[in-house]
């Protein structure tokens, strides 16, 4: 050999077992995700059972929370609004997954868009909407009604429990859409080509082979849409409210009123927690049923089945659904934004951009809630997927002992609903000594730990991708684990990384559930604005806050398609 | 002195024994095969030797000096050692040229000397025209051939091959174990190469070490292994062969070492019958059954040699080609 470059000596002194920096590693990781993911759980638990004047342990709470019949009734109402949105969503999106996915529909590509469009508008945008055009006399298709018919009033009232159901649906739907077009999807055309050489017709070949194979994929999407439903705060306080009834997350939300009785919300909370967590292990369980997962991965060759005119009927159900959650709310968000008084209509007079202004440069918090959603948003997407990647290297490449527990806590926050975590958030962190009440960063931890799980699962996705062979490549050359890191893991994922940052990004710069119960004067965002102004009714200025939320929105889109391909949004929640 | 000594090598995961017992010395410049079927701990021995394991028992030298033991593993990056793997493990974000002069560069080299060094190892294997271009315009074969002069352009102590030529179609695999030959006879580097190929490990080694369920069976060079197996698996496993049972011994008879004909010949003759026959272009597969044994032999005999199914034929077995084998 004419040139070793590294030093013999080297090789002579072996790495004994005694100190492992890899420990170092291992404390800070653990310190990060005990006070993210395990304090706040383990003080909302705690919180439950303390008496609020003495600090004991207590029952109490339980008693106050669960002794009055309007209580009980709320939670009650949760599950059958839970149950209720979920069947429609599934009526919504099941026929919608499999024409998209199984059959020459006319407009697939249009059709993915407008789900996509679906699932980009938060609940409350939706709701605000359906307000508009639903609400008792007032609203748009009341007034169409009134002008056709010559009734005295229409018949449409948003502020009713079916009303609160089909907001509900309308925007959660596309849960059901994303895991049954993913599961149809892996169905190949053999398989049903194999029932149809056996005698069984396209219904037949449908009902007895398709279906069943989507069919844990189906009902596993109705749990999350359920999930959603019962989590969700902004729709019922914006509907249930006026109409006399409550759900658990409005009922949270006064029990957090003058004066906070947080001990109360914890107990409270309960139910929530549970439901939420058994629910998504039977979900869990249910998709990794052995069996359903013969879909071969190839896939096969995939044929759109010819419906032949059936494919204009359901087309037609497509764009019916498409006007109801995307066409007429934008429509008339539109007008309102546009409008001096959404009530005067569409007429020249009536048109002004005042609401843009004066929400953007007038109002006296709006555009300073516009810059905090978007700075916490991307303050906690880093965080987040800082720690995701960690977190997922070291259990993939079995770096230190007990890793598989650092990522089961990182995937754990995924059960806990927004309201229930920002409870757990307010009960660790809002007393002495952090005293973190009202500051940006108790907002920033709080969406850190909300959105953890998606940024952890699309982390872990991409490390499964990387063969561990393009670092040992790399050791074997010389180059240490930090050198393969930099000039090989990091090069490769940075897409990915990009991708799972925009995928937590975009649903902070909206997220209402736990900021509501974390917000200060001085740390307001835009969700909390929109749900303050509906509350006083000024609906021109929300609506054109709204379509500026929209708006920005839409270059991350843009810019995420690029980056990491069609459809990145839709397919995320589908893993 | 030898170049690396392997003493009782071990490695169990929980209680999956997966090497036991492994003991190996090579000299400097040799070429040594790991074969073996899969599981049978080949490719953890050579994670070991390249340190990305540590043995559960038994030291691992090299040059003279432990560079692994149950306790203390040197690792992976201080060995001086380069390895191909069975991915290749080409970075997809680097160039041919960055590729192969990464090794280089973490030597910390004369940039001039790096780029004199690449270039030469490429117009070695025939890749001199492709050094700007990236992996995924690569076919498998020209990526084969970068991962080959990465491992090489940094002259190692040992060079370590997990079988690379796995992922090739079976011409390319051919063209690449010459390739690899040949390499080795240009640099005269110490290497191991892992493969559960006999061909390959018979066309590239100068030893191979037969292994089988963590252990060893037998190391010789190709030609010993093939005639002269110790074991009934090795013999089995490096070409095919017939299992003769007599006076309680296991006896290994090759295919091409039994003679067929129509009349009989002088002696150590037995009569049988054809039962089965396939024609494989360069040889006739016979399956033949001595008169009175239940067992049929296989045969192999020239592409001329045409026999019909039922006819009576006569075995002519050469006494010195029987090997005796351990059951």
């Amino acid at each position: 050999m004419t040139v070793s470059a590294l030093p013999a000596t080297q090789t002579a002194a072996p790495r004994s077992r005694g100190f492992d920096p890899t420990w170092l590693l291992w404390i800070v990781i653990i310190a990060v995700l005990v006070f993210l993911v395990v304090s706040p759980f383990v003080h909302l638990l705690v919180t439950s059972f303390r008496s609020e004047k003495t600090g004991d342990f207590t029952f109490a709470n339980y008693i106050a929370a669960y002794g009055r019949e309007r209580y009980v009734q709320a939670l009650l109402n949760s599950l059958q609004l839970g149950a209720c949105a979920a069947l429609l969503a599934g009526l919504f999106a099941v026929p919608l997954a499999w024409a998209v996915s199984r059959t020459d529909i006319p407009g697939r590509g249009l059709i993915r868009t407008l789900v996509l469009a679906t699932f980009v508008t938060p609940p409350y945008t939706g709701a605000v909407a359906w307000i508009l055009l639903a609400g008792p006399n007032a609203g748009w298709l009341n007034k169409i009604f009134v002008a056709l018919t010559g009734a005295e009033s229409g018949p449409f009232n948003i502020y009713s429990f079916p009303g609160l159901v089909l907001v509900v649906a309308l925007y959660s739907y596309p849960y059901i859409f994303i895991f049954t077009t993913a599961a149809l999807e892996l169905v190949s055309s053999e398989m049903e080509d194999a029932a149809n050489i056996l005698g069984a017709g396209t219904w037949r070949t449908m009902r007895r082979v398709t279906l069943p194979l989507a069919l844990p994929a189906i009902l596993g999407g109705l749990i999350i849409c359920f999930l959603e439903a019962i989590a969700l705060f902004a729709s019922p306080a914006m509907i249930a409210i006026p109409a006399r009834f409550n759900v658990v997350t409005t009922q949270l939300f006064q029990f957090f009123g003058n004066p906070v009785r947080v001990e109360v919300a914890a107990a409270y909370a309960m139910p929530l927690l549970v439901v939420t967590i058994f629910l998504v292990v039977i979900q869990r369980l249910m998709t990794r049923r052995k069996g359903f997962v013969a879909l071969t991965g190839k896939g096969g060759e995939r044929r759109p089945i010819a419906l032949g005119r059936g494919r204009w009927v359901l087309f037609g159900y497509a764009m019916l659904i498409a006007a109801m959650s995307v066409f007429l709310p934008y429509l008339f968000l539109l007008q309102a934004a546009f409008a001096k008084a959404w009530g005067k209509g569409f007429t020249l007079e009536n048109l002004t951009i005042r609401n843009f202004r004066f929400v953007l440069f007038e109002h006296a918090t709006a555009p300073s809630a516009v810059a905090h959603s978007f700075l916490y948003a991307a303050a906690s997407a880093t965080i987040a997927t800082i720690i995701a990647i960690s977190v997922a290297y070291i259990v993939n490449r079995r770096l230190i002992r007990f890793a598989d527990g650092l990522g089961f806590l990182c995937v754990a926050p995924f059960v806990i609903p927004g309201v229930v975590l920002a409870i757990g958030f307010y009960s660790a962190y809002a007393p002495p000594p952090l005293a973190l009440y009202g500051t940006a960063l108790i907002m920033i931890l709080a969406f850190t730990t909300r959105f953890l799980p998606i940024g952890y699962v699309n982390a872990n996705a991409a490390i499964r991708s990387l063969n561990p062979e393009m670092e040992e490549a790399v050791r074997v050359l010389g180059g240490s684990r930090m050198t393969a890191l930099r000039r090989v893991v990091m090069p490769l994922l940075k897409r990915s990384l990009f991708g799972a940052w925009l995928l937590m990004f975009i649903p902070a710069t909206r997220e209402l559930s736990s900021a509501i119960f974390l917000y200060g004067p001085k740390t307001k965002v835009v969700a909390v604005m929109i749900f303050d102004m509906s509350d006083e009714g000024n609906f021109e200025y929300l609506a054109a806050l709204a379509l500026i939320l929209q708006l920005l929105t839409l270059p991350l889109l843009w810019i995420g398609q690029r980056a990491i391909g069609r459809d990145f949004m839709l397919r995320r929640t589908a893993t | 002195m030898s170049k690396l000594i392997l003493r009782n090598i071990a490695k169990s995961f929980g209680d999956f024994q997966a090497v036991n017992d492994f003991s190996l010395e090579m000299k400097s410049g040799e070429f040594v095969s790991l074969l073996g079927p899969s599981g049978c701990g080949k490719t953890t021995t050579l994670r070991m030797i390249a340190g990305f394991m540590p043995p559960s028992a038994g030291t691992i030298e090299m040059d003279g000096q432990v560079i692994s033991s149950a306790g203390a593993v040197v690792p992976p990056e201080k060995r001086r050692m380069s390895m191909i793997f069975q991915s290749y493990a080409i970075w997809p974000n680097m160039t041919v040229g960055q590729n192969v002069g990464f090794g280089l560069e973490v030597r910390k080299l004369p940039r001039a000397d790096i780029e004199r060094r690449v270039d030469r190892i490429l117009e070695v294997v025939q890749m001199g025209a492709l050094k700007g271009r990236y992996p995924a315009e690569l076919s498998g074969g020209q990526q084969q051939r970068v991962a080959l002069a990465r491992a090489i352009v940094v002259e190692p102590e040992v060079l370590l091959l997990d079988e690379p030529l796995s992922n090739l179609d079976a011409n390319l695999r051919e063209e690449m174990r010459f390739e690899i030959r040949r390499l080795h006879d240009e640099f005269k580097i110490t290497t191991v190469y892992v493969t559960h190929d006999q061909s390959e490990a018979m066309v590239t080694s100068d030893r191979i070490v037969v292994m089988n369920k963590g252990r060893v069976e037998q190391v010789d060079p190709p030609h010993v292994l093939y005639g002269k197996p110790r074991s009934r698996f090795v013999a089995g496993f490096i070409g095919r062969t017939n299992f003769v049972e007599r006076d309680g011994a296991t006896y290994s008879l090759r295919p091409q070492s039994i003679g067929l004909s129509v009349a009989k010949p002088a002696a150590n003759a037995v009569e049988a019958e054809i039962v089965d026959r396939a024609y494989l272009g360069e040889h006739w597969d016979y399956q033949v059954k001595p008169l009175g044994d239940a067992r049929p032999l296989r045969v192999s005999t020239g592409p001329n040699a045409i026999f019909e199914l039922s006819q009576r034929v006569w075995l002519e077995i050469d006494p010195a080609a029987m090997v005796r084998v351990e059951a």
